[in-house]
């Protein structure tokens, strides 16, 4: 028997009357990236900071490398690496400076600390800048500079509290390629939470989709997907769609429509039979059809299907690299 | 599976000592706190001359300070009181240049950062990081009062003591230096933010003000003077001046000293119970 990575059982916070997370149960097997997907507020930071021991479990308890946060925080501290949603980083420290002050921290010798952050200067891929003050840096320069420091101490196991946000498509890709670097090559178990449903789509072994402090489902991204059973048939239009949007919902075939301007998007259970009276059922609602394509469930509709909701509008329809 | 409830904090119930091992090159076991103050210190002490806009007022006003109050005041008190005023007015300049000054704004920008909570997951003395910041508080104003004191050389004030006499006055001040930003540390702790921090520089003026800053004591009407008798800096001002122009008078010192100790027990109280709030978890 092993021991998970991560475990927590039945794991709850609250700020006052405020419930942040609640019986969140996790079992994260050592080696995995698991990826905790949900929109702001939903807890994911709460999560986080709980594993990586800054915050007290109002409820429940969670272990870590077989540590008890609550009760063990330093067998855990020495065990883990986290690079949280600000990046930590001091202005007025280089980056080599910041990276040596973290080896001091942790007692590693200086011969030692030395050979790590020269390995470490090509990853972060910094350049002249390593020895710059970290205030001049860019976002995906202090990202990346975080996460060598998370690294710097070897932990077994990362943190990584939105990596992506706000970083620019060739700082991401080349996020997700050390994500993906750290877990295949170091065995990192990696815990990351994002808010980009294609980002968990392709970094994450396993999903959490977390919403409103409460995990509402997990799996595969293929397993997820699977939780959606229908097709989806998306035309985009011209006339007042939103008018005859209750006359669009009577198609037959039609389970559930969603329209967001011009655009329409039905929940049908086999996509080649239905796409064809789709087609005849918007025209006859006096709409003209520009174009009707049929595609399968993406992750935002598992969180449609799961919470009722849209997960995000700008991240639903982020451009696939 | 399920963990035993009962397994013993420390030992990990049945851990798979390769995947969760600890990197062997970790000493966190051998780490005294010394060697952790001294690393918060280091760095600490390394952004001062990279923020030079957060010292240099702290430089020019006691400066001003010094040549508008012996500009202004040198004569009349020289002939009305017998005193050299110009080494009455020193130690003032040196208080000044003293109190109030801190690493709390940064400390503030460490804990809004989050750069604190990376400290917090390392395993660093979490009363170091309190200590080493103020180590570098105690180096920072000795430095502070260099160039007073110089200022002070030039226009002919002298140590009546030697080198010694020269050591335990930027000693006093220091420590003074250092134990008053205590306040200001539990203000970071408690909100960490920095109007509040800010603010406290306002507790700068009843101390350097409501005390002998222009004039002795037994010049000082009966409020002022009562004011100034609980005014821990009265006895900092009172024995820094007897450094300048007296022999050895530890009825001068020894008040200073406990006075520090007062309010060094007041503040560092205070920046403990407010430290302790902040890596409590809650
Ligand atoms: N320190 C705190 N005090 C009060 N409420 C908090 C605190 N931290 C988080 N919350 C609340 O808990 C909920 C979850 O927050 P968070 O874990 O940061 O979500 P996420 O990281 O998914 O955006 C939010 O409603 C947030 O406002
Ligand atoms: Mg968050």
């Amino acid at each position: 028997m092993t021991i998970p990575a991560i475990l927590a059982e039945n794991l709850g916070r609250t700020f006052g009357d405020k419930v942040a997370i609640k019986n969140v149960n996790l079992k994260i097997p050592s080696g995995e990236v698991y990826g905790l997907l949900g929109p702001n507020g939903a807890g994911k930071s709460t999560i986080v900071r709980i594993l990586c021991t800054l915050l007290m479990p109002t409820q429940g308890r969670a272990r870590v490398a077989g540590y008890d946060v609550a009760t063990d925080p330093m067998a855990v501290r020495l065990r883990i690496g986290a690079a949280l949603q600000s990046t930590a980083i001091d202005g007025l420290q280089t980056g080599r400076e910041m990276l040596a002050l973290q080896a001091q921290l942790y007692g590693i010798s200086s011969g030692v600390a030395q050979k790590r952050i020269a390995e470490l200067e090509a990853l972060v891929d910094l350049g002249k800048d390593f020895d710059k003050r970290v205030s001049t840096y860019s976002g995906g320069m202090k990202r990346r500079l975080d996460i060598a420091i998370a690294m710097l101490h070897r932990p077994p196991m990362l943190f990584l509290d939105e990596p992506t946000t706000g970083l620019d498509p060739r700082s991401r890709q080349q996020m997700w390629d050390e994500v993906r670097r750290l877990n295949k090559e170091l065995g990192v178990t990696i815990l990351l939470t994002t808010q980009y449903l294609e980002e968990a789509d392709s970094l994450a072994h396993r999903i959490g989709i977390i919403n409103d402090g409460g995990v509402v489902s997990e799996g595969s991204p293929r397993e997820l997907k699977r939780l959606v059973r229908d097709d989806i048939v998306v035309a985009n239009v011209q006339g007042d769609a939103v008018a005859v949007e209750s006359r669009l919902a009577d198609i037959r075939g039609v389970k559930s429509l969603t329209v967001t301007g011009d655009r329409i998007e039905a929940r049908v259970s086999d996509g080649a039979q239905a796409i064809g009276s789709v087609a005849i059922g918007i025209q006859q609602a006096g709409l003209t059809l520009n174009d009707i394509t049929l595609r399968t469930p993406t992750l935002d509709d598992v969180f449609m299907e799961l919470t009722g909701a849209h997960m995000n509008k700008e991240v639903g329809h982020e451009p696939v690299r | 599976m399920s963990l035993s409830a009962d397994a013993s904090p420390g030992v990990a119930t049945n851990v798979d000592a390769e995947r969760f091992g600890v990197d062997p090159e970790l000493r966190p076991r051998d780490q005294s706190f010394i060697r952790d103050v001294l690393i918060i210190a280091r760095r600490s002490i390394r952004q001062l001359p990279r923020e030079p806009e957060a010292v240099f007022p702290a430089l020019l006003i006691p400066v001003f300070f010094m040549a508008v109050n012996i500009g202004s005041l040198e004569k009349l008190t020289e002939s009305a009181l017998a005193i050299d005023y110009k080494a009455f007015q020193l130690p003032v300049g040196i208080v000044f240049a003293v109190t109030g000054i801190s690493r709390g704004a940064s400390l503030v920008a460490d804990l809004n950062s989050g750069y604190f909570d990376r400290l917090l997951m390392t395993p660093v003395s979490r009363l170091a990081l309190l200590i080493g910041t103020m180590a570098a508080d105690f180096v920072l104003v000795a430095l502070m009062t260099l160039p007073v004191l110089c200022l002070g050389f030039i226009v002919g004030v002298g140590f009546h003591n030697g080198v010694l006499g020269f050591l335990v006055f930027v000693g006093i001040s220091a420590l003074w230096g250092m134990v008053f930003p205590g306040f200001t540390y539990a203000i970071a702790f408690k909100t960490a933010s920095p109007a509040a921090v800010a603010s406290a520089t306002i507790l700068f003026f009843p101390f350097a003000f409501l005390t002998t800053t222009f004039l002795p004591k037994d010049q000082l009407n009966g409020t002022l003077d009562a004011v100034a008798t609980v005014n821990p800096v009265t006895y900092i001002l009172e024995a820094l001046r007897s450094l300048l122009t007296e022999d050895w008078n530890m009825s001068a010192i020894g008040p200073a000293l406990l006075a520090i100790g007062v309010v060094g027990i007041l503040s560092i109280g205070l920046a403990l119970t407010a430290l302790k709030g902040r890596v409590s978890r809650n």
